[in-house]
């Protein structure tokens, strides 16, 4: 088994910050899955090969995180939040958007309704490739794929990073 | 008054430089300098602080739990915030990561415990970045490693990165996910002080608790003790999101009128609307309704009010959401992140999703909703964790509170469905003239026959149910 030489150096590096490398599994998979796109059989046996576990204990790992993909993925992650707080301000009606304006676009896209993602108070939100935009209206999703494709900062006004808290007695 | 929001949006606090420049690492001195694990300790228990992750047990008192001696220690930080609604500690980690990193320490040095780990979401791509810079800063500055500034103790410290699932925020599940597992809960007892991580005594504290010790600290446990109410000392954070005019994080002291949060702060639903319920501690809080509002917000009077404070994640639904659709995406989430080990939790999730498709289509009746609200109560205590009782609770709270609505939606679907005329609610009259209706029903045999086609037994006995009550 050849494994990727960088991808070889991080599982390493992750397992030396553990009492038991075990632990590194998490970390370990996620970056293999950085190199192959998702938690192929090679990307598994890969990791298997360096942490000295059986490629059967990984995928049992894999097969129980959401952000661990068992099938190939488009290459951007589009989390669109469905949960309360997001769907109490129309987060049904951006997923429906989203989806039907990257149906035809499997490979750069992939389109997840996804679980409370921790940011209701940006209320419908999608978390782009981890960075966190909202609240999004549905006239917001053309521009919003746009910039994914240009590889240009996704939306910037509306980046999570960028906002203050809600509290007008929070210290500055 | 701030603690923890004190200077949460000075630019450039998340670097070393600002922190210290506003007094970061000062209790980190005290404490490590002056002060002996004891009187950490002591000044914890003293604050009376109870965690901010949901339990709301006091900190003081689990780190006293852990053994003595020089055995290998674990202080695990649950920064995997997956309750919906909840919002505080991804702000706090993002904007002000130098305050848990020290908390950590501290914390670590009452407790006796040298190994450290943050479990972050791995949604939270931004704050764990964050945090990795942070903690590089800190471990340059010797507030991490071995013999901090002096002290004779050491404290290595790991950011490591979860992949998606709620589970993971359960103290056991969390252990077992950070050992490279599957993240399913274990049975307690032995609880984490005892045999966590690893099997050694593990100290697990949410991001908002461990990020209040520095304060603690700073101020004294008993003058900490003076602020929120007897019960529930201190300052919490508040996320508020859903049907409000200005959602988002606030630091409020323990013990004002919850309207004061839901209208003052936050500045209520929208124009127009009205509020139907809120949950004041995420979604695995029972609903309250208006007339709660007035419900001191703290632990122990939202347990009385039938609640609970929970994460301190407040949802506002308002009355333009029908609360069959409310209740299917509670039950929904926690059908996906039930891990499926226990019985109850991995089937009464599941069936309550199914009886709320039934109701929704307008094929249930009445007697439907005594069923899924006894699965609730079957739920309730009968797993390794609480994931299922997180379902059960709001679920419940919801049938016992709006049954009429949960009627009338199935009543309204039934006629668009073209399912039979309303049926009235069971009443003595109406069940007396069921009672004669039915025996003017055809055979069995004859109904089944008619019944015939491609419906599964359930759905057979759904519609033959209709039959009956639509008549």
């Amino acid at each position: 088994m050849t494994v990727p030489a960088e991808l070889r150096a991080e599982i390493e590096a992750h397992m030396a910050n553990y009492p038991d490398s075990r632990s590194a599994a998490l970390p370990a998979l996620a970056a293999a899955q950085r190199v192959h796109g998702w938690c192929s059989p090679e990307a598994i046996d890969q990791v298997a090969c360096v942490m000295r576990v059986t490629p059967a204990y990984l995928e049992s790992v894999a097969s129980f995180y959401d952000m661990l993909e068992n099938s190939p993925v488009g290459r951007h992650s589009m989390y669109v939040c469905t949960n309360i707080s997001c769907s109490l301000c129309g987060a049904d009606a951006l997923l429906e958007a989203v989806q039907d304006a990257t149906k035809d676009d499997p490979d750069e896209f992939n389109v997840r309704a996804f679980e409370c993602l921790g940011a209701c108070d940006i209320a419908p939100m999608v978390s782009v490739d981890g960075v966190y935009v909202g609240p999004l209206a549905v006239a917001d999703v053309p521009r919003l794929l746009d910039d994914v494709r240009a590889g240009r900062p996704v939306l910037p006004e509306k980046q999570l990073a960028r906002r203050r808290v809600a509290d007008p007695e929070a210290g500055t | 008054m701030k603690l923890l929001f004190k200077d949460i949006d000075e630019p450039g606090l998340c670097t070393l430089e600002v922190y210290e420049r506003r007094g970061g690492y000062d209790s980190l001195r005290k404490a490590l300098g002056e002060m002996s694990p004891e009187e950490v300790l002591h000044e914890l228990e003293a604050s009376a602080l109870r965690g901010r992750g949901g339990a709301g047990f006091q900190m003081g008192k689990k780190v006293s739990f852990l053994p003595k001696g020089s055995m290998d220690k674990y202080l695990v930080c649950n920064a995997d915030e997956s309750e919906p609604g909840t919002f505080k500690d991804r702000e706090l980690m993002q904007k002000t990561p130098h305050m848990l990193i020290e908390g950590i320490v501290i914390a670590s040095y009452a407790a006796g415990t040298t190994r450290s780990f943050i479990y972050i979401r791995g949604e939270y791509a931004l704050p764990a970045d964050v945090l990795d810079a942070a903690l590089a800063e800190a471990r340059e500055a010797g507030y991490i490693g071995e013999d901090i500034l002096g002290s004779g103790h050491s404290l290595s410290l790991v950011v490591h990165r979860g992949a998606g699932a709620y589970i993971c925020g359960e103290e056991t599940g969390l252990l077992d996910s950070l050992e490279g597992k599957r993240g399913n809960p274990r049975l307690k007892p032995p609880f984490p002080a005892n045999q966590g991580l690893y099997q050694g005594p593990t100290l697990i504290n949410n991001v908002e608790t461990l990020s209040t010790v520095p304060a603690i600290v700073r101020i004294g446990g008993a003058e900490y003790a003076k602020l929120g109410v007897e019960t529930s000392t201190g300052t919490k954070l508040v996320s508020i999101s859903g049907n409000v005019r200005r959602p988002g994080n606030y630091e409020i002291e323990l013990g004002i009128p919850s309207r004061e949060i839901i209208y003052g702060l936050a500045g209520g639903p929208p124009e127009g609307r009205e509020i139907k319920c809120w949950f004041p501690g995420g979604s695995s809080a029972p609903v309250l309704t208006p007339e709660d509002l007035d419900v001191p917000y703290d632990f122990d009077s939202l347990g009385k009010a039938g609640s609970m404070l929970g994460s301190g994640a407040i949802i506002v639904v308002d009355d333009s959401t029908p609360i069959v659709d409310l209740a299917m995406k509670v039950a929904k989430f926690y059908r996906h992140e039930s891990c499926g080990k226990c019985t109850p939790c991995r089937e009464g999730t599941n069936w309550t999703v199914k009886m709320l498709e039934r109701i929704d289509s307008g094929e249930a009746t009445p007697m439907d909703l005594d069923i899924m609200a006894s699965v609730q109560e079957h739920i309730i205590g009968n797993c390794l964790c609480v994931l299922g009782d997180a379902m059960a609770m709001p679920i419940g709270s919801m049938i016992a509170k709006f049954r009429p609505e949960f009627e009338a939606h199935i009543e309204a679907a039934r006629g668009r469905n073209g399912l039979g005329a309303s049926t009235p609610i069971a009443s003595d009259a109406a069940l007396a003239a069921q009672g004669a209706l039915e025996s003017e029903l055809p055979p069995r045999g004859e109904l089944a026959a008619h019944g015939a086609g491609d419906q599964a037994p359930g759905e057979h006995r759904g519609a033959a149910g209709t039959h009956r009550g639509g008549a």
